[in-house]
């Protein structure tokens, strides 16, 4: 799901909007939850209880399937977090997120720039923004069945290349061939948002800089990356984020394998609900991942309280 | 001097330009290549050296994806569950932004963390869950079990950004109808909504993008071939008629296509709706 990423939301933006109005303002308050009971309702169905729900699966043995489950306290967590498969798919969950995330931010600025650069045409740079965002338009379920094509072993890559590679199905390659597809995915998002970022800096700090004898590698480090640096710092954590939850692109191309070597938190997670059917262990294991994610969403609304 | 200048700036020019043609090749390259594949016959599309066109240029692979009912039959649910999501994300946002841009009540601050935390949570541990929820509520191969499940992605984003939007909008516009003794739905339906249209058509097409676009759901919610959607057809394409790679081809393309229409002829629309619902009043 590429394009969940378009905007990065502003937790400020639901809290400044009304002013404070002392008169009729209690008759009001109780209007606003009529307005706000479907909302209320679908985040207590759709979010409230699944979450005490699988909290309590991770206790229990048999869930889901079974109707005779037993408490088995920290059994699952035992169970999981002595399995050397979670530690494999944790690793490979980090490498594949910390480095997707990593060249997102140098692909998507170095094209940036270039599309900002003042010695190329407006027509020119239309062109080549709409080339570059491309892979945004994208689906994962065809992202994936894309490159499997263009990777295939007779495929135009390993053509154009001269090799005889089986990218996906070869364990030395395997994790860095699904890191690059989803690279490849991934940058325009990073692209688009620091393209805003850089038209946004004023003129005059350039201007200042170049006067007071600035290069321009100088100008690069001193004007344009502190000025960008609040988008960027929320750029990561939300690519962190979304990310580390791939499913789909690994699911789709290399279903985890060959053997464990592409197993992300999420396929692993989903193999022992629908492939091993212990809904017991999957449920551990997504609260697991589930804590790992509010570590890194603190991080972002800290960081995004910070910015305001 | 300024001949000097004059060729660093030509070069540096031609660097530029190089930097962007490099650039583009990667990014539209295989993009490029599955438009190509999707007019070749199979046997063509690995042949060497390869070709971008080649002799049986022919529109066969969509012909045949869209004369199949089975793989229409992905599409209808596709459309149908990204629209019922639609109408209902926008049903249920427009009156939360309502509350939330124009009302101050208790627990406003919490509610917002909430909303925010909400799109942090992993799909794979709602997954879980929602199974068992979906199986014992009977929800289980329906449509309104995707619909309802795929609220959870698209409420959130609605919701902020909604709010955003009418943050923009003057409250006296809405408080005059007020005052001439109308109520609040009323204010809501007959101004704020009316005037509200770009930021709700931005917000419509986004939801109806997550929606289209969305696969773990869909993969474990459903199970029968007539209930699957567009994401879960293309892969169902490549086991079935093992690697018909045209046909798999033209189908992404087809499946692509809402989301390539609605970004490209309302990416106006869509970007000032989205940077007026960033300004903060």
């Amino acid at each position: 799901m590429s394009l969940r990423t378009l905007t990065p939301p502003d937790p400020e933006t639901l809290v400044t909007g009304a002013l404070p109005r002392k008169r009729r303002r209690l008759r009001r308050a109780g209007e606003s939850y009529g307005f706000l009971a479907p909302t209320l309702i679908l985040l207590f169905v759709l979010m409230i209880v699944p979450i005490v729900m699988v909290i309590g699966y991770s206790f229990q043995d048999n869930v889901i399937l079974r109707s005779s489950s037993e408490f088995t306290g920290t059994a699952n967590y035992v169970t999981v977090l002595t399995d050397p498969a979670f530690w494999k798919a944790t690793g490979n969950t980090v490498f594949f997120s910390t480095v997707s995330v990593a060249v997102h931010l140098v692909l998507g600025l170095t094209f940036a720039l270039l599309l900002n650069s003042p010695l190329i045409s407006v027509t020119s740079r239309a062109v080549f923004r709409a080339l570059y965002a491309l892979p945004w338009l994208f689906t994962a379920a065809v992202i994936a069945v894309l490159w499997r094509m263009v990777l295939s072993p007779n495929g135009i890559v390993n053509f154009l290349l001269n090799t005889d590679v089986e990218w996906l199905a070869d364990p030395q390659l395997a994790l860095g061939t699904v890191t690059f597809i989803n690279i490849w995915a991934g940058y325009p998002f990073f692209m688009v948002s620091l393209l805003a970022g850089l038209q946004g800096i004023p003129q005059d700090l350039h201007e200042a800089a170049s006067i007071d004898g600035a290069s321009q590698v100088q100008r690069f480090w001193n004007v344009t990356i502190p000025q960008l640096r609040p988008i960027i710092i929320s750029l990561l954590l939300l690519d962190l984020i979304w990310t580390s939850q791939q499913f789909a692109l690994i699911w789709l191309t290399t279903g985890g394998g060959p053997i464990d070597v592409t197993e992300m938190l999420s396929t692993y997670t989903y193999k022992l609900a629908f492939a091993n059917y212990d809904f017991s262990l999957a449920a551990t294991a997504a609260v697991l991942i589930l804590l790992m994610s509010l570590v890194l969403a603190v991080l972002y609304v800290r960081h995004q309280k910070a910015r305001d | 001097m300024t001949m000097t200048t004059q060729r660093r700036t030509r070069l540096a020019k031609s660097g530029v330009l190089a930097g962007l043609l490099l650039g583009a090749v990667f990014a539209a390259g295989p993009v490029l290549w599955m438009l190509s594949s999707s007019f070749k016959s199979n046997t063509e599309i690995f042949e060497l050296p390869p070709r971008l066109i080649t002799g049986s240029f022919s529109f066969d692979a969509y012909t045949a994806i869209l004369t199949n009912s089975e793989t229409l039959r992905f599409f209808f649910n596709s459309y149908l569950v990204a629209g019922a999501v639609t109408i209902l994300t926008l049903l249920v946002a427009i009156h939360a932004a309502y509350a939330f841009s124009r009302f101050e009540f208790r627990g406003k601050r919490v509610l917002n963390v909430v909303i925010i935390s909400v799109q942090a949570v992993p799909p794979i541990t709602l997954l879980i869950p929602y199974f068992g929820l979906v199986v014992a509520l009977g929800l289980y191969n329906t449509y309104p079990g995707l619909i309802f499940t795929y609220m959870v992605f698209t409420l959130p984003y609605a919701i902020i950004m909604m709010t955003g939007y009418m943050n923009t909008l003057p409250r006296e516009l809405d408080e005059a109808v007020r005052v001439d003794g109308a109520g609040s739905l009323t204010a809501l339906w007959r101004v704020l909504v009316p005037i509200s249209v770009p930021g709700i058509v931005s917000v419509g097409i986004y939801t109806f993008m997550i929606a289209w676009n969305e696969y773990l759901f869909a993969l474990t919610l459903t199970r029968t071939t007539e209930m699957r959607t567009v994401p879960i057809g293309i892969q169902l394409l490549m086991g079935q008629h093992s690697y018909e790679w045209n046909q798999i081809m033209a189908m992404s393309i087809l499946g692509s296509i809402p989301v390539l229409i609605l970004f490209l002829v309302l990416q106006r629309f869509f970007i000032s709706g989205l940077t007026a619902g960033s300004v903060k009043s």
